[in-house]
């Protein structure tokens, strides 16, 4: 039996996860690790990220506890994860408020974690010459980049700005044969939507403006950040991949 | 601590195309035709800045009179 060459596949690539300790950014972990990435994985809180770690299959993953929000965190995370052929920014908040209620606290809570934290990851991984050349990023943007519901301003402005910067990193980083993509998933079932100024019964009527019927689930936006990091998207760079179950057919 | 009076008079801040006098303690909110998501989270975030509690929508959504949801802050403080 020879070898069988799958583009898919994600073995011999290092790939650095942020936001690993839930949601989207855990199932963004497993699948890479069962594709046979070693994954560098961080996150704020020591427990659930170790979870995670435990969730990996194979060997060799390392986990970083790093605050983003902050410079410190980020040069720490830079310094201290190897060189790296994939990162997946993927830490990200909500505060859900109508416009009439906004405070400068929750701007700069929302963009700083969302928007600026992977701006300035890029930024220290760049300057560290610790992004291979044939490497891929990809952010989690969100399809609130595109539409607007309402108290969701703050977290959909914070996405619009992640997803144009894409743009200007895939720009910028195409001759170094980086490349740089977004993923938009619709409303996904992780701790990010329950329990929050949105009741279940207005979650579940939001439900039936899916086409297919439901929420997603965070390993079906961890499949397509997956076809994003791999070698199957060797000529895809600059775009965004709607993940939603048709909600924005509307 | 605003009373129940001052809070019902908040509450009815919230809405635009309804009558604030025909909002009353015992109104029974969730049948006003403009109550919807978005008055909805601007109650939670109105209760957020006058009474620093957190309402879910989960809250809002089991209180039946706009009493109901100043004995759901009361709880809270």
């Amino acid at each position: 039996m020879g070898v069988i060459e799958n583009p898919f596949f994600l073995t011999q690539k290092t790939i650095l996860i942020t936001g690993a300790s839930s949601g989207i950014g855990r199932a963004v972990a497993v699948e890479c690790s069962k594709l046979g990435a070693r994954c560098i994985i961080t996150g704020r809180n020591e427990k659930r990220l170790q979870e995670t770690l435990d969730a990996l299959a194979g060997e060799g993953h390392l986990s970083i506890i790093a605050d983003l929000a902050e410079p410190e965190g980020i040069d720490k995370l830079a310094d201290k994860t190897p060189e790296v052929d994939g990162i997946v920014c993927n830490a990200g908040v909500v505060v859900t408020k109508p416009v009439a209620f906004y405070k400068p606290e929750d701007l700069s809570y929302v963009f700083g974690i969302n928007t600026f934290s992977p701006m300035l990851i890029i930024k220290a991984f760049l300057k560290r010459k610790k992004i291979k050349s044939g490497g891929s990023i990809v952010f989690t943007s969100s399809a609130a980049a595109d539409s607007a519901v309402a108290g969701n301003g703050i977290y959909g402005a914070s996405k619009a700005a992640l997803t144009n910067f894409m743009r200007y990193c895939a720009l910028e980083l195409g001759p170094r044969n980086i490349r740089v993509n977004a993923v938009q998933p619709g409303m996904v079932e992780t701790d990010l939507i329950h329990g929050g100024a949105v009741s279940e019964a207005d979650l579940a009527k939001d439900k039936t403006l899916y086409p297919l019927g439901r929420y997603g689930k965070p390993e079906e936006i961890a499949y397509g950040i997956i076809y994003l990091i791999s070698d199957a998207s060797a000529w895809t760079t600059g775009t965004s991949l709607v993940i939603d179950g048709g909600y924005s057919v509307w | 601590m605003k009373t129940l009076d001052e809070f019902v008079v908040l509450f009815a801040e919230q809405f635009f195309r309804t009558e604030p006098a025909t909002i009353k303690a015992d109104t029974v909110f969730h049948d006003l035709e403009q109550w919807s998501s978005l008055t909805a989270l601007s109650v939670i975030a109105m209760v957020d800045d006058e009474f620093g509690v957190t309402i879910s929508g989960n809250d809002l959504h089991n209180a039946v009179t706009v009493e109901d949801v100043y004995k759901c802050i009361i709880t809270k403080l």
